[in-house]
């Protein structure tokens, strides 16, 4: 027999590494510097986020969908609300959907601001990080005045929002949102054509249109192989029908793409938000059926009867009744979905969530395969990985 | 669409719901029904989004083993479900739908369902060497097991799980709404005595 003498090097990366963006343990093999094969090895974050939404009524259940991709939160209790809502069957009001469509993208520009610079600082630009970060803590002042707090908002509910928006707090967004637009020119004046970004990542990690579909990828990653599909315009959802937008999408489908993808999608953001300003109108912003949500505290004081609803609403919660519902959102990083099953009772009796990051992630092997190793930190980057979600 | 969708062989029960369809298929058609699915124009499910299982421990046909399809194409999705005993195992896909990869290893690691042809099936969410499915329902909430570091021994150390208090879980279902109209001591006013 032939002896073959393998050349091969394997390296640990992570789970602690600042480009692992969180902890991913990767087992790289490699060949001098090239990777043969990457295999990441997940869950280190796993925390049963589904088994223990089994065990919370469908109100207490919202907090856990803030956890999941932590950088992204409200979009992802879009989808668990829009979930139950739909196996209640139930419509929201006009005003709840346009608050939601206007704090949705807010969320979408968060991520992009974050995952922006991140992926600058892996292939070494550090300035965009602290401009973007600024950006980022002037839009969670908007979070936090809607809901209380910057990140783990609860603010999407079945049945609406939790509460409306502070008076004046339109005219803030409008004023805000006229500046971002030049924010964007100006981080784009740092990367776009920045030397060492185009070295770092054009022709790096290519994906083709037939393979992203076949790996399950959405979003950004989707569409930066060129293929023109976002949920927000082929299934649309809440006020989504109501506004006009474009979606940008690449032509090769490398680092490059994906990065460029991003960019105009947080300008079609600004647009969104735009138009839902001038749209909104004063109403409720939740349904108006104590059965599904809690009556306001000043009723409380004076009806018995909004008294009983309040105490079984934070007790025993509602009963859904028995079915089964796939609902999905266009979340910043892909298609976000909530497979909700219910026996009738106030419980999920099964909560499975599809996570866009768990699809993308699985294609880092073929990826990375033929480049350098330096050039994983790159494709991580781009892919937006975020833990709290891959690993639920 | 569904006039397609009844053509297939092994294809039972189809159920329109909310804009999605429900569709029930014997799982020794996997194979078939997938690529059928995937390779007819007028479907083109080419897209797997996802695979998941529910337990329901008291049944024969212990979980409902559930998959997502999405036709980019016709812009539809779709919900496959089949039935499976709890040793019985099922042919994978990943050689239809790259993705159902990680997908058949999530369903194996939390459900212990097993997938025949799976290129490596390990567990993927949970810790090496870990024992159990988590996502079934015997499985308890709290595991069995919990992890410290131990000063004497220099490194983490897994125990059996030590509860100060007792999980509780309440049971706060209405006695109202959930009630037949029958009150006690009513069995009193219509008996013999």
């Amino acid at each position: 027999m032939k002896e073959v003498e393998l050349n091969t090097t394997t390296i640990n990366f992570g789970p602690q590494h600042p480009a692992a963006h969180g902890v991913l343990r990767l087992v790289v093999e490699l060949e001098g510097e090239v990777v043969q094969r990457a295999e990441p090895h997940i869950g280190l974050l796993h925390r049963g986020t589904e088994k223990l939404i089994e065990y919370k009524t469908y109100l207490q259940a919202v907090p856990y969908f803030d956890r999941l991709d932590y950088v992204s939160p409200m979009c992802q209790e879009h989808a668990f609300a829009l979930a139950t809502e739909n196996l209640l069957g139930i419509n929201v009001p006009e005003r709840a959907k346009y608050i939601r469509v206007i704090f949705a993208e807010i969320t979408r520009i968060l991520n992009h601001l974050l995952n922006i610079p991140a992926y600058a600082a892996d292939i070494g630009a550090v300035t965009p990080f602290l401009w973007c970060f600024e950006e980022r803590e002037k839009l969670l002042e908007f979070h936090e005045a809607v809901s209380g707090a910057r990140f783990h908002a609860a603010y999407f509910r079945p049945g609406g929002v939790h509460q409306d928006m502070p008076e004046g707090m339109e005219e803030k967004l409008f004023e805000h949102f006229k500046t971002l637009p030049k924010f964007i020119d100006d981080l784009e004046s740092l990367l776009t054509n920045n030397r060492i970004l185009r070295q770092r990542s054009v022709d790096i990690g290519i994906i083709s249109k037939s393979e992203a579909i076949e790996w399950g990828c959405s979003g950004p990653v989707l569409r930066s192989a060129g293929v023109a599909w976002d949920l927000r315009r082929s299934q649309p959802y809440d006020a989504y029908d109501q506004v006009d937008f474009e979606v940008p999408v690449g032509k090769k489908g490398d680092c490059f793409d994906r990065y460029l993808v991003r960019i105009e999608e947080m300008r079609q953001s600004i647009s969104i938000i735009n138009q839902c300003l001038n749209k909104i109108k004063p109403g409720p912003i939740s349904i108006e059926d104590n059965k599904i949500t809690p009556p306001k505290r000043n009723q409380m004081k004076k009806s018995m009867e909004a008294l009983i609803h309040h105490f079984k609403l934070f007790t025993e919660g509602y009963r859904v009744p028995a079915g089964q519902v796939y609902s999905a959102v266009e979340a910043p990083k892909g298609e976000f979905g909530v497979y909700l099953v219910s026996d009738g009772s106030s419980k999920p009796y099964r909560c499975k969530i599809r996570a866009p990051g768990f699809a993308h992630l699985q294609t880092l092997d073929h990826l990375s395969k033929g480049h350098l190793m330096a050039d994983i930190a790159a494709i991580l980057g781009s892919l937006d990985i975020v833990f709290g979600e891959i690993d639920r | 669409m569904i006039k397609f969708l009844t053509k297939i062989d092994g294809i039972n029960n189809i159920l329109e719901n909310n804009n999605l369809l429900e569709i029930e298929f014997e799982k020794n058609n996997i194979i078939k029904i997938f690529n059928e699915l995937r390779d007819n124009t007028e479907l083109n499910f080419n897209q797997l989004l996802d695979i998941t299982a529910v337990d329901y421990p008291s049944r024969e046909f212990r979980f409902d083993l559930i998959y997502i399809l999405q036709s980019l194409t016709k812009n539809k999705k779709i919900i496959l479900k089949t039935f499976i005993k709890e040793n019985e195992n099922i042919e994978s896909i990943t050689n239809i739908h790259k993705s159902a990869d990680w997908y058949e290893r999530e369903c194996y690691d939390l459900f212990g369902i097993q997938f025949i042809n799976h290129p490596d099936l390990r567990r993927i969410m949970t810790d090496y060497n870990f024992e159990g499915y988590p996502l079934r329902k015997d499985f308890p909430l709290t595991g069995h097991t919990e992890v410290r570091y131990d000063d004497l021994e220099k490194k983490v150390i897994y125990e059996p799980v030590k509860l100060t208090q007792e999980f509780r879980n309440f049971d706060s279902e209405s006695p109202w709404e959930g009630m037949e109209n029958k009150l006690f001591g009513d069995e009193k006013s219509t008996g013999e005595n």
